[in-house]
């Protein structure tokens, strides 16, 4: 069960890269699709793995991602099902 | 409202014109001056930092005049009334700043106490010659205010009034002052705080979540958001729209510029303050303002003793322009403005373009370094009779 | 392709601080003063300041379109002229902290002398330089942090130019606080601007970020995850680092960290002081009453 979960603003991204390189846990990757600018935005590809920790956000110069965790409770257990 | 007693020096006092524009500052409000040294103005700012401190407030000696000409208008976003002061080449640098207090909108006095150009020209001597500076020297198509003091009274009476001015109309407002008015000691009456009437900063009324920067009613002067009160509102100088947000439009360009000069424009019989005597009947009609229309007025005196109808319109309010005075002037059967001034002929030439070629207009040109003869003004009241 | 997610979870940190209407920015893809401003936000989240009471001041340049995304009472001032339009908000509100968020260009070439002069005074402003060692805006002149050797536009065959190092120009004007970080350092980067804005007096970090587009193509320096690479790679954390041993060029070691942190009374209390001592009673020390 991951501890926690991106959310990327597709829209928003201009597909640098930085969260997927600097992802400590390795949860993303660049897609091969396009946003509507022609940019191509992150992708989850090992959501288990996600630890929550926002360095994603941190690194994002577009505000397009952020991590957050998943602290158990009813919300967790929705996600996680 | 009426003026806070804490910075009215009431009674008559002798005082030079660069004090007396100092008690004007601090009688309408002002509690934040920046300024950076320079001859012939800065009696005005070593008198503020010598009143402030005990009348509260704040003054700066800043590094330059591109720094005192914004860090005045910092305190006024910070809800300061705030002015500064300088001269000459002082001026010239302040130029960008005054762009930026007319396209943010920010209630500014900058006191020009003039002296003889160009460049370095004649640090202790006097001129006329930055009227047009004043008008046009930022980049970009604007309308601001200025007004001329003829002496150390109306250095006190007209550094309210531009306090007064700026607030109404959210612009800069000028002092054009010069050597002489800045450094002659006159008689100079401060009346009780209770009668000098101050006008407040037009703060806005409505929510955070409601306000619009840049939204106007009919006079076209949009209310201010305080600072530190959840606003979140943002200034710039780039083109803006309502939101106060960026917008390189030709839209939002033509809108903001025309309304900036509408704003002055549409109140310019409002704004406008002149001395006028016996333009009913004036044949000449003589054009001054600042010290000049002190010499002016003994040529006017000279050529009545000697029966020519002249008159006198003396321009208190240089910007915006009193066109309709001289519409009016020259289709009432004017034959001729004589206008001295030290400069080579800068409102002249305004006179002549408000005049639309119904009278004559005759400059009467002085490079600066001292004030005209009056028989220079008489000689040129006779010509124009010729 | 993108996660969504259908239960609410936390909002990005850096949301609330953010004019969101006028987002996407107009930062190009890999710069990275979008990243400083994420750091920003969550040091003002960690100091849990009145937020009503942070004023941003900037100047013009890329950076300087800071002010103009973040939601905080925002100047977007004249070129090099933040700090003067900041120095008079601070002395009418000195209850308000005011951060001064500018370029290289914009603090240190055409707003250089302003700069030495608040630092001088100890005036109490946070200054945050992000340093992408170019004129980006104008199209990637010569600036005065680039290195000798860049290629810019204005230095086709190579700069020649000694460039500032900053953290020792400011130290020795007068800087209470300077550190210098990059965008690799996110975390640094957030603890340094939480301390900077808990510091009393003239306050200085350098952040080296990427300009993929203006100077690192031109020098043949990959794109901004390769600039970040290359700041991972070359950064060495020296606290305490003399300043003056410090200086950056265009292929060397990167040294990081906090280098002053000291108490120097500021320019308020210096006038307070003085003025309170020579005129006693008569000294009315309520500040910069607010107009009306």
């Amino acid at each position: 069960m991951a501890k926690g979960v991106v959310t990327i603003t597709v829209e928003r991204c201009k597909g640098c890269g930085f969260c997927v390189e600097f992802c400590p846990t390795r949860v993303l990757a660049l897609s091969s699709a396009f946003n509507s600018k022609g940019y191509h935005p992150p992708h989850v590809v090992a959501a288990e793995k996600c630890s929550g920790c926002d360095l994603c956000g941190m690194y994002c110069p577009d505000f397009a991602i952020y991590g957050a965790r998943i602290n158990g409770g009813a919300r967790g257990d929705a996600h996680a099902e | 409202m009426q003026s806070d007693p804490r910075g009215v020096l009431t009674g008559t006092h002798f005082l030079d014109g660069d004090h007396a524009c100092c008690e004007g500052a601090l009688a309408a409000g002002a509690r934040f001056a920046s300024g950076y040294p320079i001859t012939p103005s800065t009696e005005v700012v070593e008198r503020f930092a010598a009143r402030i401190p005990t009348v509260g407030g704040t003054f700066i000696q800043m590094e330059d005049e591109l720094a005192a000409s914004i860090t005045l208008q910092g305190a006024v976003w910070g809800g300061a009334k705030a002015f500064t002061v300088t001269s000459g080449p002082g001026f010239s640098l302040m130029m960008e700043h005054v762009g930026y207090a007319v396209m943010t909108e920010t209630p500014c006095v900058f006191v020009n106490v003039q002296r003889g150009g160009p460049s370095t020209g004649l640090p202790t001597l006097p001129a006329q010659a930055d009227m047009m500076q004043a008008r046009w020297g930022s980049h970009g198509d604007y309308q601001i205010i200025a007004l001329c003091p003829k002496s150390p009274q109306e250095c006190f009476d007209l550094t309210i009034t531009a306090f007064n001015l700026a607030e109404q109309y959210r612009t800069p407002v000028f002092v054009m002052m010069d050597e002489c008015v800045g450094h002659m000691t006159e008689k100079v009456i401060i009346p009780p705080a209770g009668q000098i009437e101050i006008t407040p900063r037009r703060y806005t009324t409505a929510a955070p979540d409601q306000f619009q920067p840049y939204a106007t009613g009919s006079d076209l002067v949009p209310d201010v958001p305080p600072i530190a009160s959840g606003y979140s509102f943002h200034i710039t100088g780039l083109t803006h729209d309502e939101r106060g947000y960026p917008s390189m439009t030709p839209e939002t360009q033509d809108h903001l510029v025309r309304r900036l000069q509408d704003k002055i424009l549409n109140a310019v019989e409002k704004i406008t303050l002149t001395e006028e005597e016996n333009l009913n009947d004036a044949e000449v009609v003589v054009v001054s303002y600042g010290i000049t229309s002190r010499v002016a007025q003994r040529a006017i005196d000279l050529a009545r003793a000697k029966g020519i109808r002249a008159g006198k319109l003396r321009l208190i309010t240089a910007w915006p322009f009193p066109d309709f005075k001289f519409r009016a002037l020259a289709s009432n059967g004017v034959r001729a403005f004589v206008v001295p001034e030290l400069n080579l002929g800068q409102m002249a030439r305004e006179v002549q373009r408000a005049a639309g070629g119904q009278s004559r207009v005759i400059p009467v040109t002085h490079a600066g370094g001292n004030v005209h003869q009056p028989e220079q003004i008489l000689r040129a009241i006779e010509e124009a009779l010729l | 392709m993108a996660t969504t997610i259908d239960v609410p979870v936390p909002g990005n940190l850096v949301e609330p601080f953010l004019r969101s209407e006028r987002i996407p920015h107009i930062w190009c893809p890999g710069c990275g003063i979008g990243t400083t401003v994420n750091c920003f936000a969550r040091a003002l989240l960690n100091t849990k300041k009145d937020l009503r009471k942070v004023a941003v001041v900037s100047g013009i340049g890329c950076t300087g379109r800071v002010a103009g995304y973040v939601k905080l009472d925002s100047f977007h001032t004249t070129h090099g002229r933040a700090i003067p339009f900041a120095t008079g908000l601070k002395l009418s509100r000195p209850d308000i902290d005011v951060v001064v968020y500018s370029g290289d260009g914009d603090l240190f070439a055409i707003g250089g002398n302003h700069l030495i002069h608040a630092a001088r005074r100890n005036i109490n402003l946070k200054v945050i330089c992000v340093n992408n060692l170019i004129y980006a805006m104008t199209g990637g002149q010569t600036g005065p942090a680039t290195p000798e050797d860049a290629i810019t536009a204005t230095a086709p065959f190579g700069a020649y130019e000694p460039a500032f190092n900053m953290p020792q120009l400011v130290e020795a004007a007068g800087a209470s606080y300077v550190a210098r970080w990059t965008t690799y350092h996110v975390k640094q980067l957030e603890r340094s601007m939480t301390e900077m804005l808990s510091h009393d007096g003239f306050s200085f970090i350098e952040v080296l970020s990427p300009c993929p587009t203006l100077y690192q193509r031109r020098n043949k320096m990959g794109d901004g995850l390769d600039a970040m690479k290359f700041y991972k790679e070359k950064s060495k954390v020296r606290h305490g680092a003399p300043t003056s041993e410090i200086g950056l060029t265009r292929d060397g070691e990167i040294v990081v960290g906090k280098f002053v942190d000291r108490q120097r009374p500021d320019y308020v209390e210096l006038m307070r002081r003085q003025l309170r001592e020579h005129l006693g009673e008569r000294f009315i020390n309520d500040g910069v009453p607010t107009c009306c």
